[in-house]
């Protein structure tokens, strides 16, 4: 936890998200073209937020189908609950080249 | 202005030589898919550069991000009217507006009326679009369908004539490529090879798209993973014309008889391949912006018969 408070406060223009919001276990943010962290690992029943922090629009498409999201704008948010163990993956629809991975155990 | 034969000898050097400087307004008249370039920037004063050289074809409008409001371009309503008033101005009207997509930018409801409001103001009134990735980001990617989809019955390809040319619509930002590019699918690949079968090699062939049509930067996704499987079905015309846009920048290869060519957006430029981290919008200053904003004329030339690309922008 520590670490990774760190590596964003490194990272800089988070002002909008503390360090603490930052490492929360269900939160993943898009920044610089990219879902951080990449990879998540939550207990069934989590609701996962997605928070844009770049001036450009992301999305958030499960791979399987399973949830996907409006235009994220900056700042903008999306959740999704999480009830069954599984892997599941997803991708920017905008810009594809960002995947991500929610483990659910 | 004709195309004289010193020009059409002019080596691949000098060709390539000319592109890396057609920022302001350079032709490429294409002829049995070699470019002939001339420099127009030293021709008359009328920057829209189309008269006496051919018959315009058609306009391609590209990449109008309404919606759009951060610093690189606060007023992207702005700079589409301004394009629209520059295709308006043209002393002879193209019979087509060819839109190649990221007509919004958050695909919101608001950003596509806005958009067609605008749009209504073009003296030329037949309008064939296909949606960019910015167009399909609607958690139900049906708000560019319900407005556009007639033509392809929602399925985002199509074809169509007009004046002998035949024009094709691609759809490569539905389904991607582990990576990030752009993808047909099998269904619209075959649906393509079914569409050219029954058509004589001496057609000339427009295909649009939103990303292009070739790789141009596999890190950012600029390009389409099964791209070279329509490309092969195309390679007996004697003319074809592919025309994308997605990267807000003036992108240009020839093969064989193939054009390629990438459109600037009216909204704002990106940056080139691999400089900088990401494709984002690229700042420019104010007074710069205009000149990096713009469209693309196609005029058919007829003598020799060929289509001519000129890129002109709205400074």
């Amino acid at each position: 936890m520590a670490a990774a408070g760190a590596v964003l406060l490194g990272l800089g223009g988070f002002e909008a998200l503390s360090a603490a919001q930052a490492a929360d276990p269900t939160r993943i943010v898009v920044k610089n073209f990219m879902f951080q962290p990449m990879s998540l690992t939550v207990k069934a029943g989590s609701t996962v937020t997605w928070t844009n922090m770049d001036e450009e629009p992301h999305t958030v498409v499960s791979s399987s189908g399973l949830f996907r999201s409006n235009a994220l704008d900056t700042k903008d948010s999306f959740s999704f609950k999480f009830e069954k163990a599984g892997t599941y993956g997803f991708v920017c629809s905008i810009h594809p080249q960002m995947v991500g991975t929610i483990v659910v155990q | 202005m004709t195309v004289s034969d010193d020009q059409t000898l002019l080596s691949r050097r000098k060709a390539l030589k000319c592109m890396a400087f057609g920022g302001a307004g350079t032709l490429f008249a294409i002829t049995g898919g070699v470019f002939t370039p001339i420099d127009l920037a030293a021709a008359a004063g009328d920057k829209r550069l189309t008269a006496g050289l051919g018959k315009p074809l058609f306009v391609q409008i590209s990449d109008t991000h309404i919606g759009f409001n951060k610093e690189a371009n606060p007023d992207v309503n702005g700079t589409l009217t301004r394009t629209i008033d520059l295709v308006n101005a043209m002393s002879e009207q193209p019979a087509l507006i060819i839109h190649t997509g990221d007509i919004t930018h958050l695909s919101k409801p608001a950003e596509f009326d806005a958009a067609q409001q605008m749009f209504s103001r073009l003296r030329t009134t037949e309008m064939h679009t296909t949606p960019g990735e910015h167009d399909t980001a609607d958690a139900t990617v049906t708000e560019y369908f319900s407005r556009f989809g007639k033509a392809s019955d929602n399925k985002g390809y199509y074809s169509f004539d007009h004046g002998g040319v035949h024009f094709v619509a691609l759809i490569n930002v539905l389904q991607f490529k582990p990576g990030g590019l752009g993808t047909l699918g099998p269904d619209q690949l075959a649906w393509l090879a079914d569409d050219l079968k029954g058509r004589t090699s001496s057609t000339p062939i427009v295909v649009f798209a939103h990303m292009p049509l070739w790789t141009i930067y596999e890190p950012w996704g600029w390009g389409t993973g099964d791209a070279d499987q329509a490309v092969g079905l195309l390679r007996r015309f004697g003319s074809v014309t592919i025309l994308n846009g997605h990267i807000h920048q003036i992108v240009q290869k020839v093969e064989g008889n193939m054009t390629f060519h990438t459109a600037r957006s009216t909204a704002f430029p990106q940056p080139a391949a691999g400089t900088g981290p990401s494709p984002g919008p690229l700042k420019v200053p104010a007074d710069q912006l205009p000149g990096m904003l713009g469209i693309t004329n196609v005029l058919v030339v007829e003598r020799p018969r060929s289509l001519a690309l000129v890129d002109t922008t709205i400074a």
